[in-house]
């Protein structure tokens, strides 16, 4: 079983909810980042989407395309996230899924990618771009060396698309809660409940709700029906706020626990 | 008509095109197409559309014998076939017409587009106008800058022009966000894409609304000249008066050259020539040729024309150069702007900077072939909204 999948089982056991915040790698620096999912982990997160930096974040809000920015910037690339990763893998048994675009995988080589993906220790890959008839490829390279593929639902997804992702989707299925890219909103979006209600019916696999989620109250309203909640955005503009601060990993840490008070306080 | 099954079914040019785009767009794409394909076979629908073709933007456009640059360079014969004096100035009126009405039996209330040199923006607002929809076009900002005559026109149809200041600020960018426009916004918005680029269905849809322009030069050479041209040559960004050129030629024997924006030269980085210096890669929905860096983060383009300054292609292209089926071939910004000059010298019409580029290789191909050969080269737009930046460039002022 992979590290997702047992950590969800783990969770499941207690009846308790994952948290799954998101950063992007590189942002600002490559030491901050380690240094955030070590952080992060202490204050209760349960899985960590690492995102890799791209030049066109097509399906991102401006809040992480700025971010991604500031990786390039800093010439952070796929092969030192993946590098990262390595290196995080002596201190840390959490969870990790790559967010990548399609096309730095593509040119990384996806037989390339999977293997080194592996052996340095991440557990699966989110690839907003990828739609499972698309993913054929690596979705085969993956299962065969062991790391999750994780597909999304929109709200748009017909009944024939979200048995698709069902069956394809390994690790969780990601469920997108708004159409839209990704960022704060002030509210949730209507009908994330039924959706989920929906999906159930095809899957006994963990779901996760992504985008759109920003405080405790949104956190702990998602988990009262999904078996995790995403939170990115949020947490990147918490990490812009302090740019240049001695103290940004300990106040995004802050941050971070009160989310994660939205899941476990309510037992 | 010489049809070709391509793409297959999901959307594929060989290994090339696809779908590779958030999955909230999926059903969006796959509704897309079936409205489409519904279309093609209605009689109705293809009758409307050539109404509007014929009365509205004044087609079948001319195949002119371009006499005296045929004589300037002593070789072989020139044909241009004129979509610069097609409504709005440009083929791309075709596309959007086709699109904005289907967007409309589709029960869509809003359009939305992209667009570099604003020739395709304008296109679209036109067609919006006419037809009555809300129409948003995104634009970059430094094509703002350098097209700020179609800027204007674009308001004066009523749409509102979004300037985008992410990434390099021009086409690529403008596509980048009128995606996420479409994502947000998917339900009650038509996406008009302007190039035969795209996730599928867009490169085979883009591709057929521009076949009226190789389905008439056909016909036409075929009654001045009795016989079919020896090259078709045409400027390639995304690639879409090219394949609407080439496409009703692809089992004839007939030469297809697409011409590249060389920019700076191919030996710098300064150039958009995504087939002839680009690798395999994915974006903006499909597989193709493109610009990228060896980490596959996608480069920043240059062509002094805008509507050429992208970083990928048309995956139909990338499968005609893979299958040899057409020859690619850049020219620079220098050879650009000469053949601009000549051509508005020699046949007193001022060609846009894009087909230019088509224009300054038929100037070198010409001399080399035998007065017996002819040579159709598409004139994909008019030149109007280049004269102040060529003025800048000619004057020494701007690079």
């Amino acid at each position: 079983m992979s590290r997702i999948a047992e950590k969800f089982e783990q969770l499941r056991k207690k009846e308790e909810k994952a948290f799954i915040a998101f950063i992007t790698a590189g942002d600002p620096d490559l030491i901050t980042t380690k240094s955030l999912v070590l952080e992060l982990e202490q204050r209760g997160v349960d899985i960590i989407e690492l995102g890799v930096p791209f030049s066109d974040p097509l399906a991102d809000g401006p809040t992480i395309q700025a971010a991604s920015e500031r990786a390039l910037k800093n010439k952070v690339r796929l092969k030192d996230v993946l590098g990262l990763v390595k290196d995080l893998r002596r201190e840390t048994e959490i969870p990790l899924a790559l967010l990548t675009y399609y096309n730095p995988v593509y040119k990384y080589g996806l037989e390339r990618f999977v293997k080194e993906a592996v052996k340095g220790g991440v557990d699966g890959v989110i690839i907003p771009d990828l739609p499972p008839e698309e993913g054929k490829d690596l979705r085969s390279l993956a299962q065969k060396m062991g790391l999750d593929t994780i597909f999304l639902v929109a709200p748009t997804s017909t009944l024939k698309r979200i048995k698709l992702v069902a069956r394809y989707s390994s690790g969780f299925i990601y469920y997108v809660s708004l159409t839209g890219v990704t960022g704060v909103r002030e509210r949730l979006a209507e009908a994330i409940k039924p959706t989920i209600t929906k999906i159930r019916r095809f899957t006994l696999k963990p779901i996760a709700v992504g985008f759109g989620i920003s405080n405790p109250k949104q956190v702990r309203e998602i988990a009262s029906f999904a078996d995790g909640v995403i939170v990115g955005s949020a947490i990147v503009r918490k990490v812009e706020e302090n740019l240049g601060h001695k103290g940004l990993v300990r106040e995004v840490g802050k941050f971070v626990e009160e989310l994660v008070a939205g899941i476990r306080d309510r037992e | 008509m010489g049809k070709v099954k391509l793409p297959d079914k999901n959307g594929r040019f060989g290994i090339f095109g696809g779908k590779f785009v958030p999955e909230t767009l999926m059903s969006a794409l796959d509704e897309l197409e079936k409205a489409y394909l519904k279309a093609k076979r209605d009689r109705a629908f293809q009758k409307e559309l050539n109404y509007y073709l014929r009365e509205y933007a004044g087609r079948p456009t001319p195949l002119y014998l371009a006499e005296r640059l045929t004589r300037e360079l002593e070789g072989a014969k020139i044909y241009l076939k004129r979509e610069d004096l097609a409504h709005t100035g440009a083929h791309k009126i075709n596309n959007t017409l086709g699109q904005v009405l289907l967007a409309k039996r589709m029960g869509k209330k809003r359009i939305i587009a992209e667009t570099g040199a604003g020739q395709h923006g304008v296109a679209t607002a036109t067609a919006a106008a006419m037809f009555g929809l809300r129409c948003e076009v995104y634009m970059g900002e430094e094509d703002i800058e350098r097209q700020a005559i179609n800027v204007y026109r674009m308001q004066l149809l009523g749409t509102k022009v979004i300037p985008v200041s992410s990434g390099s600020r021009t086409l690529k960018d403008a596509i980048n966000e009128t995606i996420r426009d479409w994502v947000t916004n998917v339900r009650s918005t038509h996406y008009v894409l302007g190039s035969v680029v795209g996730p599928h269905p867009y490169p085979m849809m883009v591709r057929d609304f521009q076949l009226v322009i190789g389905r008439e030069t056909k016909k036409q050479i075929l009654k001045v000249e009795r016989r079919l041209p020896d090259y078709l040559v045409a400027c390639v960004g995304g690639g879409s008066n090219s394949l609407g050129l080439f496409h009703p030629f692809y089992k004839d024997k007939v030469k297809f050259i697409g011409v590249e924006a060389g920019g700076l030269g191919l030996q710098t980085t300064k150039h958009a020539a995504a087939l002839l210096a680009g690798s395999m890669g994915v974006l903006h929905g499909s597989r193709s040729y493109l610009l990228q860096d060896r980490n596959g983060q996608i480069m920043t383009t240059h062509s002094v024309s805008a509507g050429l300054d992208y970083p990928g292609v048309g995956p139909e292209h990338s499968f005609y150069k893979e299958t040899g089926r057409a020859e690619y071939v850049s020219v620079t910004d220098k050879e650009a702007l000469k053949a601009f000059e000549l051509t508005s010298e020699l046949e007193g019409m001022i060609p846009a900077l894009e087909p230019a580029h088509a224009i300054a290789y038929a100037m070198k191909l010409a001399p080399k072939l035998p007065r017996s050969k002819i040579i159709i080269i598409c004139l994909s737009g008019r030149g109007d909204k280049d004269v102040q930046i060529v003025s800048e460039i000619l004057r020494g002022g701007k690079k």
